[in-house]
């Protein structure tokens, strides 16, 4: 790749940042050269984010349907896994799993909800409410 | 309390911080002869691993494994920990801050204050270095930023200790001492052996040229077998590893190329500038792909026919690479 063609395709996803490419001068040497983002590669990382905004989006439908408890919108928002939110709450899959139902979630402790909480960056108060719209 | 280091951006963060480290003890080398000397370039399809719902592609080898080789061939003894809880790690952090070493630090990505929003995910082999402290403040030199950054204590704490594949347990790693005087020719030479081993000879059919050439049938038959969909989705997931995963485009082979034009000199072999060349077109047929991988992730291609392009491209891109390395391993005797 030579240093004028290293694309400049800014769609935002790096923030106002550039990466480094490398790529070849006039004298077929090679140089570092900043990038703000390539078509191919911008489309597939929005590809990647609209897969979750997919699965979030499914979640909310069955939490609002009574299907799952608020617990699973939260977590696909983080997107989590039930095993990935047990590590970071310091509780087992299998109590998340259980948590992620409407009823269990209704009787779970408030240590365990706190911990859920701060695993997910919310309130409390915000881990028993969905927004009914994105 | 600061150490004198110089932050300079690179592609890849491993790359980076081991460059960074081993400027502060008096061995200048580039981003492309660090991932040289210590063999990062490969590729390895990994289908028993999911991240973001895909399997894994890598067009690098392991995490960590570009910082031993290359300490290992440069005579740089290293020192690494890891810890069960945060008050360890960053105690520990503190204890060789003092002493006026620099430390390279394991980070997930997720919580990563600085890091562009669209692109922390739960993702955790990312390097960094810890150059000083000001009060609740660490300086930061992040090489894939363009600038030195900071974090508080509770994040820098909370990013050593996040959790998911690869955990990173705090760990830490700092140089302890230089044996002699590095011999960076050689450190290249024993870098371009291996990966030439890796590349071509490895007996598992997920890696090196053998991996390429997998993915590249498995490709053909993804809309099949897996619907248009997760066909595309999987294709995307390709893309990703290739380009987003800071690689310096077309997944390390132009950090490659750029690590043969300095090899050529090092070596005093200039049969490796056309080693470099070679290397440089294979990162554009890479590119071409991407291209053409591209089309099918936004859904304007021409079905079964565009997945029948990538995958003869991945084949042609397999046997260029076969013949690079086999002519590569020759020229760097």
């Amino acid at each position: 790749m030579e240093k004028d063609k290293v694309p400049q395709h800014d769609m935002g996803l790096l923030d106002g940042h550039a990466e480094v490419l490398y790529a070849v001068d006039e004298q077929g040497r090679y140089t570092q050269v900043h990038s703000t983002g390539w078509d191919p590669k911008n489309a597939a990382l929005l590809q990647a984010l609209e897969w979750m905004r997919e699965r979030l989006e499914e979640a909310r439908r069955r939490v609002l349907a009574g299907e799952l408890s608020p617990l699973a919108f939260h977590m696909e928002r983080r997107m989590m896994d039930p095993k990935l939110l047990a590590e970071y709450a310091g509780v087992s899959a299998r109590t998340v799993k259980r948590h992620l139902d409407p009823r269990g979630f209704a009787s779970a402790p408030a240590d365990v909800l706190a911990r859920y909480a701060q695993a997910l960056d919310v309130t409390p108060e915000q881990l028993r409410e969905v927004p009914a719209a994105p | 309390m600061r150490i004198p280091v110089e932050h300079r951006q690179s592609a890849h963060c491993e790359n980076g911080a081991v460059a960074t480290l081993l400027r502060c003890n008096g061995i200048d080398v580039s981003e492309p002869l660090v991932c040289g000397i210590g063999s990062g370039l490969f590729f390895a399809y990994l289908p028993f691993l999911t991240m973001g719902g895909a399997p894994v592609f890598s067009y690098r080898t392991l995490p960590g494994q570009i910082f031993s080789k290359a300490a290992t061939r440069l005579g740089v003894r290293v020192v690494r920990r890891k810890f069960r809880e945060p008050g360890e790690a960053m105690a520990e952090l503190d204890r060789v801050l003092d002493l006026g070493i620099p430390v390279g630090c394991l980070v997930g990505v997720f919580h990563l204050p600085y890091f562009p929003p669209a692109y922390r995910f739960h993702f955790n082999a990312h390097n960094l270095v810890v150059y000083g402290r000001e009060g609740d403040r660490y300086l930061v030199s992040d090489s894939v930023m363009e600038e030195p950054t900071e974090l508080s204590r509770a994040d820098l704490a909370r990013v050593r200790f996040s959790r998911g594949a690869f955990a990173p347990y705090g760990h830490m790693y700092y140089v302890a001492g230089v044996q002699g005087a590095p011999d960076l020719a050689r450190a290249a030479r024993a870098g371009i052996r291996q990966t030439c081993d890796w590349m071509l000879r490895v007996p598992v059919p997920l890696f090196g040229i053998r991996g390429i050439r997998l993915v590249g049938r498995r490709l053909r038959r993804w809309p099949q077998r897996l619907g248009e969909k997760r066909a595309a989705l999987v294709v995307g997931q390709i893309v990703r590893m290739q380009e987003e995963i800071g690689t310096g485009g077309a997944g390390f082979r132009f950090i490659y190329a750029a690590f043969l034009q300095e090899a050529a000199a090092l070596l005093g072999r200039p049969a490796l500038e056309d080693s470099s060349r070679e290397m440089t077109q294979i990162g554009d047929r890479w590119r071409a792909f991407a291209l053409l991988a591209s089309r099918i992730i936004k859904d304007r291609h021409e079905g079964q026919e565009t997945y029948d392009a990538a995958a003869d491209l991945l084949l042609e891109i397999a046997d260029r690479e076969q013949q690079a390395f086999r002519t590569l391993r020759e020229r760097a005797g």
